[in-house]
């Protein structure tokens, strides 16, 4: 008998160790598969121009010494700065238009119940899927009709309709799962329906918030299509097209500020994820009512 | 404080009527409960007299206010929910003072008030604890800490205790009687569970199908129930229902319920019975009458035994009458068992008749 459920336990164990290690080995190809462009951007961005176009050394390594010569090339030669700051101005309205549109739409999507607001939910969901490589021809015949063509607000005007959609979807979600009784108490309690979003729904839904932020963050960070369809000035350009665009010159492509670029355009959104990180994990839901 | 009057109110979702035509008056400081089986329509009627159900037909009057077209906030009333509904983000005294606040009370009179109504429901310690970090016991009294600092005209409680285990139950139980002894508040309280009912209630509304069966005090629901419905529901193990005919012997009436089983009806249950002479009834009595102590007005019976429950404090004991298990109650001391044929006596003073056709009850 005891020798038995010694037996069961070490199947446990030995059930549970082989579990961990073939986890552990998935984790560790998917973090070497997903770590690797990074790290090849981060060594062509200190090599020398030489190093980067020899073809004889290992690529994976750096052999002839660290340079910053990109770095600086990209300062002082090419309006990197204009980029980085016409991108944050895009990004930061683009998520402050996104939550504001979304986050309403949404309460009032999923609590006012008002006619067609299934149908409506549903639709705001069907616009997301519809691609941008299809939209862009005729929203660029609008944008030129309102005067935008060639400037960084086009981006505030058009990534909204990438953003919002999805973001709504989400935040329609998150406030679902949110028990009825929490409003009706409320309601009780004397809130009206603009105390009740600002003061229990978005609290409690704030996991939801700052998935929707990320994601309306990195549309507008990382568009590409958009900018390069509407803007040819590089003085309204944003970081994906401007550094893509003053780098490769003809044939040429100068491989080492085009990296070192990428770096410091994938800083912020790094910083930014590293730092909600903790926000999105706290499980701020539970408790609310039973269980 | 104020009172609650109800008048033929009726609620309809769908095309389903589910409260049809409710009239009730509700005194000021009275504790009503309503009280019947799940989709009777109770909890509609509690949530249309807090506003957040919109009432079909009928009018609902707090302290002579036609209260109809007010909203929740403006109606003074406070609501506690089965779920507790307290707000997750916020801390058990944010949770309390939440409305308050939103009224825009001092700061000062909101930490007073918060302070009373915890030191009452004994939280003191937990106002800065939220609520994952809580028992449902003690998210419960938030929950009512969050009606008390109000100080609302009129307490609502929908299933309060439902999500409490037994005991957790009857530690609540007491304390929601506590204080209501100690505020004094008009409450309505809604329950599926009738000791809540019996032991809470000044007066108990019983629900069926959108109406109400009867009102009236824990004792009168339990001793005179108006229908055979209120005389099922209420009491638990509940009462024990045959079928007989009656029928009219040389020295009154009697209940034919097998040709070996007829019993003698006593006089004083006489009237109103004469008309169903010779026609089916149902003979309605409680398991506690049916015991082996021999009483005045007792009809003896031979029972064969063959379910035997022993509660400690009682034994309750299951034998057929005519297919019907009939449950009666005797003394622990008695050391029966099942299969044991035993002696059993009917108090016949405590017998219900109940007319099949209209689930009336006829004395």
């Amino acid at each position: 008998m005891k020798n038995n459920i010694l037996n069961i336990k070490n199947s446990i164990h030995a059930n549970r160790r082989w579990a961990l290690i073939a986890a552990y080995s998935c984790l560790i190809i998917f973090v070497i598969f997903f770590l690797f462009p990074p790290y090849y951007m981060l060594i062509t961005a200190l090599k020398t121009n030489k190093e980067i176009a020899e073809m004889a050394t290992n690529p994976w390594l750096i052999k002839q010494g660290i340079t910053f010569e990109h770095f600086i090339y990209l300062f002082t030669k090419t309006p990197f700065l204009t980029f980085f700051k016409n991108t944050i101005i895009v990004t930061v309205s683009v998520v402050i238009i996104t939550m504001v549109i979304s986050v309403l739409a949404a309460y009032s999507l999923s609590r006012l119940k008002f006619w067609g607001s299934g149908v409506l939910a549903t639709g705001i969901f069907l616009t997301y899927l519809v691609p941008e490589t299809l939209l862009f021809i005729p929203l660029f015949k609008i944008v030129g009709w309102l005067g935008l063509l060639n400037s960084y607000w086009v981006l505030v005007l058009v990534y909204p309709t990438l953003s919002v959609p999805f973001c709504t979807w989400l935040m329609i979600g998150y406030f679902s799962s949110i028990p009825k009784e929490i409003d009706e108490a409320a309601l009780i309690d004397g809130a009206n329906h603009m105390q009740m979003l600002l003061k229990v729904f978005i609290p409690v839904a704030m996991p939801g918030l700052i998935a929707a932020t990320i994601f309306a963050f990195t549309v507008s960070w990382a568009g590409f299509l958009y900018p390069l369809a509407f803007i040819y000035s590089e003085s309204e350009m944003v970081l994906t097209v401007g550094t893509v665009t003053t780098l490769i010159k003809g044939d040429v492509f100068n491989w080492g500020s085009l990296m070192s670029g990428a770096l410091l355009a994938a800083a912020p959104p790094v910083i930014i994820y590293a730092f909600l990180m903790d926000y999105y994990i706290a499980g701020l839901t539970s408790g609310a009512t039973k269980g | 404080m104020a009172e609650v009057l109800i008048k033929n109110l009726h609620k309809v979702f769908d095309r389903t009527e589910v409260v049809s035509g409710i009239d009730l008056s509700i005194k000021d400081k009275e504790f009503v409960i309503l009280v019947g089986p799940s989709g009777c329509g109770k909890s509609t009627v509690l949530r249309m007299i807090a506003g957040l159900e919109d009432i079909t037909k009928g009018e609902i009057f707090i302290e002579n206010n036609k209260v109809n077209d007010i909203p929740p906030k403006d109606r003074d009333i406070a609501m506690v929910f089965q779920s507790y509904a307290l707000y997750p983000h916020m801390t058990v005294f944010e949770n309390m003072s939440f409305g308050l606040r939103l009224r825009k009370f001092s700061k000062n009179d909101i930490k007073v008030r918060v302070d009373e109504a915890a030191k009452v429901l004994g939280i003191s310690e937990l106002l800065d604890r939220r609520p994952k970090q809580l028992s449902g016991g003690q998210r419960q009294r938030v929950a009512m800490g969050r009606a008390i600092v109000r100080n609302p005209k009129v307490f609502l409680f929908d299933e309060p205790l439902s999500n409490l285990d037994a005991k957790m139950r009857g530690q609540m139980r007491i304390e929601i009687k506590r204080v209501h002894q100690h505020l004094n508040t008009t409450t309505i309280y809604v329950t599926h569970d009738q000791v809540e009912a019996m032991t809470l209630a000044d007066r108990v509304v019983v629900m069926k199908n959108g109406k109400i069966e009867q009102i009236g005090t824990p004792d009168e629901i339990y001793n005179n129930p108006a229908t055979g419905f209120v005389a099922g529901f209420i009491g638990a193990p509940a009462m024990n229902f045959i079928s007989c005919k009656l029928e009219k012997g040389s020295k009154g009436l009697y209940a034919n319920i097998t040709k070996d089983i007829v019993l003698s009806i006593p006089k004083e249950k006489n009237i109103k019975l004469s008309k169903y002479v010779n026609k089916a009834i149902v003979l309605g009595i409680r398991p506690e009458h049916i015991s082996e102590n021999k009483q005045k007005n007792s009809l003896k019976i031979v029972a064969k035994l063959n379910i035997v429950e022993p509660l400690g404090m009682e034994t309750m004991v299951y034998f057929p009458i005519n297919n019907t298990q009939i449950c009666g109650k005797v003394s622990p001391d008695n050391t029966i068992q099942n299969g044991k044929v035993i002696t059993l006596y009917f108090d016949s003073l405590k017998f219900h008749f109940i007319d099949p056709e209209t689930d009336l009850v006829l004395n």
